[in-house]
């Protein structure tokens, strides 16, 4: 078949991805106290069909819903009490699977903390996912263990952590540890996936069987923090493998995302930092023998100019942006300005770039509205879907399962 | 006659994954797809059902070691396919079976509470514990439960969950733009737990949902279970019982042990068959029956209490002539334990078998394969409706042999036969599970003291 020739951008192989990461009303600390923002209705359907809808008219890959088992604080080692900032979240799983029926193309990404749950369970949550969104769930990883996540469980004793101590032995040693824990989890959750064939329901009439329990397997899986037997109770997802993302800042979860994820999220803050950071992950992929197998997606915090002439209109006031600090770079500016950065990320080997807007909705409507249409102007980005998975949107295949016979 | 009509209880129980689902029928659906459920929710709802409900195993049952190949198996989480439903119903309570011995309070209530905000009020949980160590093997804790401690867990679940949904009072949240004050106090969701079980503090993420809490549901005959069903414990308990008298009792003594009117609200779960005649209905059951409890499957359904392989005795002869083996591990893994006294239940069934001149495949259906309403949609609405306006329960919890469209026929045939004799409702009143069961809201949560 011969390609159609006004399709060759879309079929350009370095078709750059796009991803919106949700968090409450946004992530300046004050974005809910912008015209536009509801922060009354943070935690009703409506407010995440809304903001997910809009995403997909975007033809955004996928949006993340960000969670954490502690509650938001301004320190990252412990609760805070401050009030003038958005506090409690729902469970990010319960989010993606409220929007999946009333979503078609978009991919759903919720976090899930490895360090207190159980990989069991998540295998599954995500399974049924991947079963009520038909083919569009992925996970974004996140180890725990530090502000006050252990008393929450009270099943294991963890230190205490604040910045000062960071840079010790004992707690590099700690942090190690729980990248390790991650890294089972992740293996133990991808086999689980992988536990039942895709030929193991067979409803044999004949014989009676239902399955052919030859089709499915045990994982046996035996480490240090857990031991899992399977097989999962749930079949083989749609994907077979959802989608596994973790975000990155240091060699530690670079490691692991090279060896286990399908996409990191990175946090270059400049064009040297882009490129070290870059370099640095491909080695980590190219040690695990991965090569092509990992997307990586850099972080920003946008903020976008929508109207010249009350350029702050969208944003905080001057006070509450003392506020606004950030992991990722944070860019305000008109759509050309950040089109522009995008292209240079995408021109520096990054396959995609995850946005994570300042404000809701107003940041993500010039997402939609204004940047992706700059971006396919320029021949960067799709013009419509084409396929119906989210695998399917970065170009990912169908893996086979690992007991599958050959 | 004063007493004032009751309103019937109706829940539907998609089952897909045990005996009785006939999954060799030609309109037997997917037991996974999301489809299936989406269809079976609906229906429901169509019925002016007040509820949807899951249950729940956390590992495949195996036989001898190998997994059993014969029911229908595979299934999803159920906290997060009530949630996609909750996307396609709008008045439908949606309850999850959940087990407090393989799960933390701290994240289930997370799990629970985000139902809730999610369905607009629609959540309830059915706490189940388990004890074995065939389940533990899928988990971090493994096995770690005493069978004693069954109860205590459940208990004190319960109360930590309870906890922490209530550690956020309704008006937390003030979300005041222009003065700039989110929260009303700066400790909203503190809680701190201590018991046998659980030892837990912090701050809980979810803000207060909209029923409060979701309402829980419990099954449980023991006396320690009808204690924890009649103290703090849940807004609605299974009840095992089907004929009229039994039932009568357990109701009276759940109440009195209650002593809050209405509550906990009595549900045993029911199936149907339904024929244009009597004789049809019959007809139809006895078909269903057998294709429900095969030959092989009804060897494996004794082998459940006999605790050894039965496979060399004749499902079309008499009973197996051996004793149940009491002391090697379990035969069967993965499924409740109904019967606790193997030798006693034994002896009961070769009573009724001799009694009745069954053979072993059609004891297992007597014992099995119950169908508790078989006849013409008049008849089984009469008799749905007899059953509760004499106090065996308040309603059902209706499962059908066929996944997922074997409720439509009920939904289409006897609802409507029950809403004109005034037993259900027409329209719903409410929008939340506990408008639809008819229990006060938990509304007025004002802000605790601080912890």
């Amino acid at each position: 078949m011969v390609p159609a020739v006004s399709a060759g951008k879309e079929t350009s192989v370095t078709q750059l991805h796009l991803a919106v990461a949700l968090d409450g009303a946004g992530w300046h600390p004050a974005a809910w106290r912008t015209p536009q923002a509801r922060p009354r209705d943070l935690l009703t359907a409506g407010y995440w069909s809304g903001l997910l809808a809009e995403a997909e008219r975007g033809l955004l890959d996928f949006a993340t819903i960000d969670d954490s088992l502690t509650i938001q604080s301004a320190d990252p080692f412990a609760p805070d009490e401050r009030t003038d900032q958005v506090r409690g979240r729902l469970d990010a799983v319960g989010i993606a699977a409220r929007v999946a029926p009333v979503t078609e193309y978009i991919g759903v990404v919720p976090v899930v903390t490895t360090t207190h749950t159980e990989p069991f369970h998540t295998a599954k949550n995500i399974a049924t996912l991947d079963y009520v969104s038909t083919g569009r769930a992925g996970v974004q990883i996140r180890t725990g263990g530090f502000g006050g996540e252990a008393a929450l469980f009270g099943r294991r004793e963890l230190p205490d952590l604040n910045l000062r101590l960071l840079n010790t032995p004992e707690i590099q040693q700690f942090v190690a540890e729980r990248f390790d824990e991650a890294a089972d989890y992740v293996e133990v959750v991808r086999r689980l996936w992988d536990s039942w064939q895709d030929d193991a329901e067979i409803r044999d009439v004949t014989t009676g069987r239902f399955i052919d329990r030859d089709r499915l397997h045990r994982i046996n899986f035996e480490g240090r923090w857990f031991s899992v037997r399977g097989p999962s109770i749930t079949p083989r997802p749609p994907q077979g493998q959802p989608l596994v993302t973790a975000l990155g800042h240091a060699t530690v979860p670079y490691r692991l995302a090279a060896r286990q994820a399908d996409v990191l999220f990175v946090t270059p803050l400049d064009t040297a930092g882009a490129i070290r950071i870059r370099d640095e992950v491909l080695r980590e992929v190219a040690a695990a023998g991965r090569d092509g197998q990992l997307k990586i997606f850099a972080d920003l915090l946008v903020h976008l100019d929508t109207d010249k002439a009350r350029p702050d209109k969208a944003r905080p006031d001057k006070a509450a942006t003392s506020d606004h600090v950030s992991d990722a770079r944070i860019l305000a500016g008109s759509v050309t300005t950040i089109a522009d950065h995008i292209e240079e990320l995408h021109q520096l080997g990054y396959d995609g770039v995850r946005l994570r807007p300042g404000v809701l909705p107003d940041d993500l409507t010039a997402i939609t509205g204004l940047l992706v249409p700059e971006l396919q102007r320029r021949g960067l980005f799709r013009t419509r879907y084409t396929s119906s998975t989210l695998r399917g949107h970065l170009g990912l295949d169908r893996p086979t399962s690992r007991y599958q016979p050959v | 006659m004063s007493k004032p009509r009751k309103q019937i209880i109706l829940g539907h129980y998609l089952g897909g994954v045990n005996h009785s689902t006939v999954w060799s029928d030609p309109d037997a659906g997917s037991q996974i797809d999301f489809a299936t459920f989406r269809h079976a929710a609906q229906a429901a709802e169509r019925g002016k059902f007040d509820f949807f409900f899951l249950a729940e195993g956390l590992a495949l049952r195996e036989r001898q070691g190998e997994i059993f190949d014969q029911d229908v198996i595979g299934r999803p989480d159920a906290i997060t396919v009530l949630t996609a439903l909750a996307a396609v119903t709008e008045h439908l309570g949606l309850i999850a079976t959940v087990n407090a011995t393989f799960n933390e309070p701290y994240e289930l209530a997370r799990q629970l509470a985000t139902l809730d905000h999610l369905s607009g009020g629609r959540a309830g949980w059915n706490i189940v514990t388990s004890s074995d160590a065939f389940t533990g093997g899928n988990f971090r804790r493994g096995g770690f439960l005493d069978r004693a401690d069954r109860y205590t867990r459940a208990e004190e679940f319960l109360a930590a969950a309870r906890q922490l949904w209530d550690s956020w009072a309704d008006d937390d949240i003030v979300a005041d733009k222009e003065s700039g004050q989110f929260l009303r106090r700066p400790d909203a969701g503190s809680f701190a737990f201590s018991g046998r079980q659980f030892d837990i503090s912090g701050r809980f993420t979810v803000p207060r949902s909209p029923q409060g809490q979701p309402v829980i549901l419990q099954a449980g005959v023991s006396s320690e279970g009808r204690e924890f069903a009649a103290g703090g414990g849940p807004d609605a308990i299974f009840s095992p019982y089907h004929t009229l008298a039994e039932a009568q009792a357990f109701y009276r003594d759940i109440r009195q042990r209650s002593g809050v009117p209405g509550r906990p609200k009595v549900l045993p779960g029911a199936s149907f068959v339904l024929g244009d005649t009597e004789a049809d209905a019959i007809e139809r059951h006895r078909e269903i029956t057998y294709a429900q409890i095969s030959g092989r499957g009804a060897q494996v359904l004794l082998e459940t209490v006999w605790n050894r392989d039965l496979s060399a005795f004749d499902p079309d002869g008499p009973l197996p002539d051996v004793d149940p083996d009491t002391e090697a591990p379990p035969f069967i893994q993965g499924r409740a334990r109904i019967h606790q006294n193997a030798p006693e239940t034994v002896a009961q069934w070769r009573e009724i078998a001799e009694a009745n001149k069954y053979t072993l495949r059609e004891l297992a259906i007597h014992v099995f394969g119950r169908t508790e309403f078989v006849g013409t949609p008049t008849q089984v609405a009469d008799r749905l409706d007899a059953f509760v306006q004499s106090d065996g329960s308040d309603g059902f919890i209706i499962g059908s042999h066929l996944t997922p469209a074997g409720i439509d026929e009920f939904v289409d045939r006897v609802v409507p036969l029950l809403q004109e004799r005034g037993s259900l409702r027409t329209e719903y009143e409410g929008t939340t599970l506990r408008d639809n069961l008819g229990l006060p809201a938990l509304t007025g949560q004002v802000t605790p003291a601080r912890v």
